[in-house]
């Protein structure tokens, strides 16, 4: 179910410009990465490197490897689409199809694929509801429009969606920055159940989430306005939280800059 | 850095579902489409000649209809049914494309190429006075002044009209009565020029009035103002709020503050507008049938009498029917769409140089 | 003339209730010349709008009190006649089917083109192909008039007979008539060629405005291009591409030239669609107003009323329908 993720020389750009470069890490299976550092730095970049999402925008072009499970993801008798497939991916505002209702948002993904039974759908449509903690909440309502939902159950349908087609790894982009508090910690906890059964990466802005949540923490910076983000280190989160090796790192946790 | 993460102490055999297939897929090279777009025409082509079809519009339907076929097997049998249909997809919305070119491309060579036969000087500064149908000869000034005249009328009363009517909608009117001038806007939009031209006529017949050039002018003003009205709204509503604010914090009253800030800032975009306004009545004709009749002569007086114009002269000369009187409209043709183009592109270039300066 | 109207009538005296929450005007005459000037435009444009309702309809009361035929279902045009006699029936059918036809036809392409435009097209081409679109739909009917008849019509004759060879079964596309191709059909294609600018460029604006997050939500699934554009573009656009139609349709009802110019009009009703005859309400008004007399022009007129409640009928809805979308995306975003 969960594949580890190897990364190596890798730099990303949109059109000439370099938003990050030489940037080689592993993220390891069934557990939580987070990625922190200041605005601009490059990690929301690097995050959709990782199911070939930067490539859509336009302009948008990557050189190095992504190994997932030793398969590179540049390769390039790659389909970006069977990488997506494999590698979900959840936003930083909650995106539910708007004209569709709950049940229609979870199949959205398996009814890409085309064979599925009625029966088997629910089951799925259901199994992950309640792995994004929100069956309970939506079971009775599941034809109604998923734009009606709060925006912190949004969030967790979009969850649900992603995690229905059983990809390998679930990357999220900053996915609390919408929210308030209690949703937040909603989806904090189920971070914690999902990386029993995901590999799973988070960008975020807030360093105690990332305190929270995480196994393991990478730092990003860049050198000055302009020139790409690096990465600066990665280590276990106690580490990085308490001991970083970096004199950068301690500062920006520290909050003296960033 | 260390890596002895309590994740890692777990063996991490392949459990869940069946493995899935690698990444990597069998797939079609990139050039594939090409390939199959000169085969599928080729195909065609056989076809058409071994049936004894002779359309060029047949070929091209029968070359559109392999080229979808012979791309969704392909890729089926390559790729997946969902590439396939991907590709399907990819390969009508093509073809939706050449289709449509392949008409327009040919309204304009046509136009071109038949109206520069005839299009010089001469053809310019002489009007059809004295000139039979079937001659080579004659001219399209009296046409020239006509649409000059009764397009500059309708744009001296429209402009205004259109100006100060999106000036209330943006600036002044919320209650019920700006509702019903949007929506009524909007509607008028919509009025077949000919039907503008029928009121006209109506008003004609109960008040007793002669056919001239105004009157079409005035059938023209009814299908120019609602446009003029919507593009200068749209360009109002593009000016920041804070310019209004900054000026009335000045103690500026607002009528001023309306004509002297906030119509300059949008009197490129305001003037794009009215340009192309002009460039679309330009080209009516059915209110000119109507209302102005048509005429062989130079009268530049649009307040009395028979005038012709244009796309008026257009079709009077298809409908004589001749070779030379062909020849005739193929380049009036020709002199209408420059000026409808050259309109358009000015217009155009204008919205484009002040863009920046409006703040969007 | 009419520009100077608002300035005759006093300035509207007390300020409208409902005016924005900005400074009251100080009561200055500027102020006040100026607030009249503008509401005196909105309203006279209302009054206009009333007013040719009203004329065109008193201007047809007249012809159609003393149609001897059914102003309806009568098959004829003949107002000079003795009893006068003529009805709309034919033009009705002869509007409608052209434009029918022309919305089968150039609805899918003009969708296709604006997908073309905002999804496919590789970016350097995109924006001149959407430019080019622009400008072609300033080009003058009366250009697409003459271009119908001269360069179409012969080209569509081959493509006629192989409808009649091959589709002459579905009884539509059945010629029972020799002649040339200067049938309703043809006008269709014609009209449908002249309204695909508009409603491609209608439905591009659309396209364009799918927030970016929902494609990427379906691209993150693992969409094709073309599952991304089922499942969050089509959803998003269908009501402007509803709304787009609709004023293609206006469009092609009220056209009168490009019709004028192809049909070769008859007072007969066939779906046969590839026989020559049949008419349309401008093309009708546009071929008898010559001869007309001034009762006759009273009969056109009363036609051209039915064309008028017709066009607003179509573009009315139009018109409430992207405002209903505007609402409903106002509420998403």
């Amino acid at each position: 179910m969960a594949k580890r993720i190897d990364i190596s020389g890798l730099s990303a750009f949109y059109g000439n410009h370099k938003a990050i470069e030489d940037i080689s890490m592993t993220v390891e299976p069934r557990s939580v990465t987070a990625f922190i550092g200041p605005s601009g730095c490059g990690k929301s970049t690097f995050l959709r490197t990782l199911n070939r999402m930067h490539e859509v925008t336009p302009g948008g072009r990557v050189e190095g490897k992504v190994l997932l499970d030793d398969e590179n993801l540049y390769a390039s008798n790659v389909d970006p689409v069977t990488v997506r497939r494999t590698v979900g991916m959840v936003f930083q505002r909650p995106n539910p199809f708007p004209t569709m209702s709950i049940f229609d948002n979870v199949a959205a993904g398996l009814r890409l694929n085309g064979s599925y039974r009625k029966s088997e759908l629910n089951d799925v449509v259901e199994k992950s509801l309640r792995g994004a903690n929100l069956w309970n909440e939506v079971k009775d309502r599941l034809n109604k429009p998923g734009s009606g939902l709060s925006g912190g159950q949004q969030q967790r349908l979009c969850i649900a969606r992603a995690i229905a087609v059983e990809p390998q790894v679930l990357l999220m982009d900053e996915p609390c920055s919408a929210l308030d508090p209690i949703s937040t910690l909603a989806i904090e906890d189920l971070i914690g159940e999902l990386k029993e059964r995901f590999t799973i990466v988070i960008v975020t802005h807030n360093m105690q989430q990332a305190a929270r949540v995480s196994d393991r923490t990478a730092f990003f910076n860049l050198a000055a306005v302009g020139k790409p983000g690096r990465l600066i280190e990665i280590d276990e989160t106690e580490r990085i939280f308490s001991n970083p090796s970096v004199q950068a790192t301690e500062d920006y946790i520290s909050g003296r800059f960033g | 850095m260390s890596h002895a993460t309590a994740v890692q102490d777990r063996p991490t055999p392949p459990t869940g579902p069946a493995p899935r297939s690698g990444l990597s897929s069998r797939s079609l090279p990139r050039l594939a489409p090409v390939g199959f777009a000169v085969v599928s025409v080729a195909l065609a082509i056989g076809i058409s000649l071994a049936a004894g079809w002779h359309s060029k519009v047949q070929w091209g339907m029968i070359a559109a209809l392999l080229f979808l076929a012979i791309s969704y097997v392909a890729t089926t049998v390559v790729e997946n049914k969902r590439q396939a249909k991907d590709r399907l997809a990819t390969s009508i919305v093509w073809v939706c494309f050449l289709i449509a070119i392949v008409p327009l491309a040919s309204l304009l060579w046509t136009t071109v190429s038949r109206g520069a036969e005839r299009l010089d000087g001469y053809f310019l500064t002489h009007s059809m006075a004295g000139v039979l149908g079937s001659e080579a000869s004659g001219g399209v000034y009296h046409a020239l002044i006509g649409t000059l005249e009764q397009v500059g009328i309708a744009t001296v009363i429209s402009a205004p009209l259109g100006l100060l009517t999106a000036v209330y909608l943006v600036e002044y009117g919320k209650g019920s009565l700006a509702k019903a001038v949007t929506f009524f806007v909007d509607v008028m939009t919509g009025i077949p020029s000919i039907v503008a031209g029928l009121f006209i006529l109506s008003i004609m017949l109960i008040f007793e009035i002669q056919p001239s050039g105004l009157m079409g002018a005035l059938a023209l003003t009814i299908l120019m103002v609602p446009v003029v009205v919507r593009s200068t709204e749209e360009m109002l509503k593009l000016v920041p709020n804070e310019l209004r604010e900054a000026s009335l914090a000045l103690g500026i009253p607002k009528w001023r503050t309306i004509l002297k800030v906030v119509l300059p800032t949008a009197i490129g975009g305001i003037t794009t507008g009215v340009m192309l306004a002009i460039a679309r009545i330009a080209g009516e004709t059915a209110p000119i049938i109507l209302l102005v009749f048509g005429s062989q002569l130079i009268n530049a007086n649009p307040f009395e009498g028979a005038q012709s114009s244009l796309p008026f002269y257009i079709y009077e000369q298809y409908k004589i029917g001749e070779a030379a009187s062909y020849d005739r409209a193929w380049a009036a043709a020709l002199v209408l769409i420059a000026f409808v183009m050259i309109l358009n592109l000015v217009a155009r270039g204008i919205a484009r140089w002040k863009a920046p300066k409006t703040g969007r | 003339m009419a520009s100077t109207t608002p300035i005759d009538t006093p300035p509207a005296p007390p300020a409208p209730p409902d005016r924005k929450e900005r400074p009251k005007s100080t009561g200055r005459a500027g102020d006040k010349v100026f607030v009249g000037l503008s509401r005196g435009s909105g309203i006279l444009l209302l009054v206009l709008m009333a007013s040719i309702a009203v004329f065109l309809s008193y201007r047809a009361a007249i012809a159609i009190s003393k149609d001897e035929g059914n102003f309806l279902t009568t098959f004829d045009w003949n107002p000079a006649g003795d009893p006068p006699v003529f009805g709309i029936a034919v033009l009705l059918f002869g509007t409608v089917v052209s434009s029918i036809i022309a919305m089968v036809i150039a609805v899918p392409i003009a969708v296709g083109i604006a997908l073309f435009i905002s999804h496919y097209a590789p970016r350097k081409l995109a924006a001149p192909i959407a430019y080019v679109v622009d400008l072609l739909a300033a080009v003058p009917s009366i250009v697409y008039g003459i271009w119908g008849a001269l360069v179409l019509v012969p080209y569509l004759e081959g493509l006629n007979l192989w409808l009649d060879q091959f589709f002459g079964w579905t009884y539509i596309f059945e010629k029972t008539e020799v002649g040339v191709a200067r049938s309703l059909f043809t006008v269709g294609v014609l009209l449908a060629i002249m309204i695909l600018p508009i409603v491609t460029s209608v439905s591009r604006e659309v396209f364009l405005q799918v927030p970016k997050m929902n494609e990427e939500a379906a691209l993150a699934l693992g969409a094709t291009r073309w599952e991304v554009i089922r499942l969050s573009v089509l959803p998003f656009g269908r009501s402007g591409i509803i709304s787009a139609s609709m004023l293609g349709l206006g469009r092609a009802l009220g056209e009168t030239m490009a019709v004028a110019t192809v049909l070769s009009p008859s007072f007969i009703i066939s779906l046969h669609v590839l026989n020559p005859g049949g008419g349309t309400f401008a093309q009708n008004i546009a071929a008898k107003f010559g001869e007309a007399d001034e009762f006759g022009r009273d009969a056109l007129i009363a036609s051209g009323l039915v064309l008028f409640v017709l066009t607003l009928l179509v573009n009315g809805a139009a018109r409430l329908i992207i405002a209903r979308r505007k609402e409903y995306s106002g509420a998403n975003a």
